[in-house]
């Protein structure tokens, strides 16, 4: 598949988006529990939430450049019954419309206690309202991952690694962006959402490799026999119908030599994972918030790459019909 | 039920391209609009086509065929194109089995052509809409013209019969009778997609002689070894013998 900037770009800005706002949810969880210190509703969390909402607004808006016709965006809400895109387009505004609800409560100070659990634990509204968006969180990147995982004919990215995949490696950006973000807050956090960071990308080392692994010993369903239905061992195409190539090939082939697109799949194993891991040690032990920026801007770099690979890796049976001019 | 399909004989396409010159002809001035082109008339001309005519070579020299490979939309039966389309533009027709878009609610997405294994989508490069083969729709029903003519272009074009149009679910059709008595089958059936578009396969005309009806024997008994065969070079029976 041809990558194309703009999706790399939404599913790599929501995922660190969201992210971002399952971290803050679940340090006000834990402090509600007593766990963590308790943080300023506007300086931590409304700041917090409204950095979630830019980044989910980046992607969105980056959205708009893969649609030929975005003036018509509107009407791809409409078959949710069958299409994973559909759902993706309103599971996005509504989570983006809950940070926002969430984040709002917060700066507002407008937090009425629903119910109070013993002498301590206070239920308020935030936290229902979190506990609803952290639910739509996960769901939003389910339907971002099916989106590409349903489509069996590219089996590549037909396994429930896509959506696994999806989900960590967008919770291990957030994480780390929470980490940096509290850190610059000072915020006693730092260290948890440190530590959340290093386990989250640690798993999400793990599934992005079984998914190289799988798809290193991969055996494609279609071959050129079963795709013009001549059984001969020895098939080559002449003409593929047009000189100057088409949206076939456009849209398909990556372009890349081989040489980049095994350098992208190296580079990004690296920036997303040991790198930004030992930035945080270095950040963490140093007290110093520019390895952590740079744990992060590090690690986004590497997702971007990620993404690149992700779709330049998928190959698409139709390939078979134009392997040649 | 109904289902419009194309029979394409690899048997008898010699390659002209005249389906594809005459699908870009009738379609470029069709409702979904125009099929727009790149760099028509200099380098590296590309553009919007419904059809193509590609070319395999099988087998190894000096043993080697040249197939010559129509290839449009299939029509598939259970379209994987239709159920990922976000808007509901791209669509299948109860009434004919037709899968078509609806140039007015297609968002250009590119979804519906990654779900088709077959790579029969392509998005118009100016007007950034998903385009596709509609088996001429716009002529099939036509009633101003001759009920002879009321076929896709491509299959009147075609000079050398291969391609055929009917109802694959009648099975007095033309196209049923074609795929049932010659062969017919489908591209990529691993993937389920039951495409209503068959290819009919090379065929080749073979009869088996055996010697022995190429040398007479005269006398079943000899022939069956319970007398000694006569030496070739004696005269037969009839040389010897006038009836």
């Amino acid at each position: 598949m041809h990558p194309a900037f703009s999706v790399i770009l939404l599913t790599t800005l929501i995922g660190a988006g969201q992210g971002l706002f399952l971290a803050l949810f679940t340090g006000q969880l834990y402090s509600v529990f007593k766990l963590l210190p308790e943080q300023d509703s506007v300086h931590f969390y409304a700041l917090g939430s409204l950095l979630a909402l830019v980044l989910l607004v980046a992607g969105l808006l980056s959205s708009f450049f893969h649609l030929g016709r975005p003036e018509r965006a509107w009407r791809s809400a409409a078959r949710w019954r069958t299409s994973w895109l559909s759902r993706e387009v309103i599971a996005l505004p509504a989570f983006m419309l809950l940070v926002a609800v969430w984040g709002l409560i917060h700066y507002l100070g407008w937090n009425p206690v629903l119910v109070t659990f013993g002498n301590s634990i206070e239920i308020d509204l935030s936290l229902v309202v979190g506990i609803v968006a952290t639910l739509l969180c996960f769901t939003l990147f389910l339907f971002t991952g099916m989106i590409y995982a349903c489509i069996k004919m590219l089996q590549e990215w037909a396994t429930p690694l896509t959506v696994i995949n999806y989900t960590l490696l967008g919770s291990s950006s957030g994480f780390v962006l929470a980490t940096v973000f509290a850190a610059w807050q000072g915020s006693g956090m730092t260290l948890f959402f440190a530590g959340w960071s290093i386990i989250l990308t640690g798993i999400a080392l793990v599934t992005r490799s079984a998914s190289l692994l799988r798809n290193a010993r991969l055996k494609h369903k279609s071959s050129l026999q079963t795709a013009i239905g001549i059984r001969h061992a020895r098939i080559e195409q002449k003409a593929q119908g047009a000189m100057g190539g088409s949206f076939n090939t456009r849209e398909y082939f990556h372009g890349a030599s081989e040489r980049k697109f095994k350098s992208v799949k190296w580079v990004f194993l690296l920036l997303v994972f040991p790198v930004p891991l030992v930035l945080i040690g270095m950040g963490i032990g140093a007290q110093a918030i520019g390895w952590l920026m740079a744990a992060f801007l590090l690690q986004y770099l590497g997702l971007l790459m990620e993404r690149w690979f992700f779709f330049a890796q998928a190959n698409h049976p139709q390939n078979l019909y134009y392997q040649t001019v | 039920m109904t289902q419009l399909a194309l029979v394409i004989d690899l048997n008898v396409c010699v390659g002209c391209h005249a389906c594809v010159t005459v699908c870009k002809e009738w379609n470029t001035s069709g409702t979904a609009g125009y099929l727009s082109d790149m760099n028509p008339f200099s380098k590296d001309p590309t553009g919007t086509f419904f059809n193509r005519v590609q070319t395999f070579e099988v087998g190894q020299f000096p043993n080697t065929e040249t197939v010559h490979f129509p290839k449009s939309c299939l029509h598939c039966e259970d379209p994987p194109c239709v159920p990922v389309c976000p808007t509901g533009a791209s669509y299948k027709r109860e009434s004919d089995g037709i899968v078509l878009v609806d140039s007015e609610k297609c968002i250009g997405c590119n979804y519906c052509s990654w779900a088709c294994p077959y790579g029969a989508r392509e998005l118009d490069a100016e007007q950034k809409i998903m385009k596709k083969c509609t088996l001429c729709v716009d002529r099939i029903y036509d009633e101003s013209l001759p009920e002879a003519e009321r076929k896709p272009a491509c299959v009147l074009a075609c000079p050398t019969n291969a391609r055929l149009f009917g109802d694959i679910d009648d099975p007095n059709s033309e196209v049923a009778l074609a795929i049932r008595e010659q062969g017919g089958y489908q591209l990529m059936p691993e993937w389920g997609t039951q495409p209503a578009n068959h290819y009919l396969p090379r065929r080749k005309t073979r009869i088996t002689i055996h010697e022995d009806e190429l040398v007479r024997a005269d006398n079943p008994l000899k022939k069956e070894r319970q007398k000694p065969m006569p030496d070739p070079g004696d005269p037969t029976l009839d040389e010897t013998t006038s009836w």
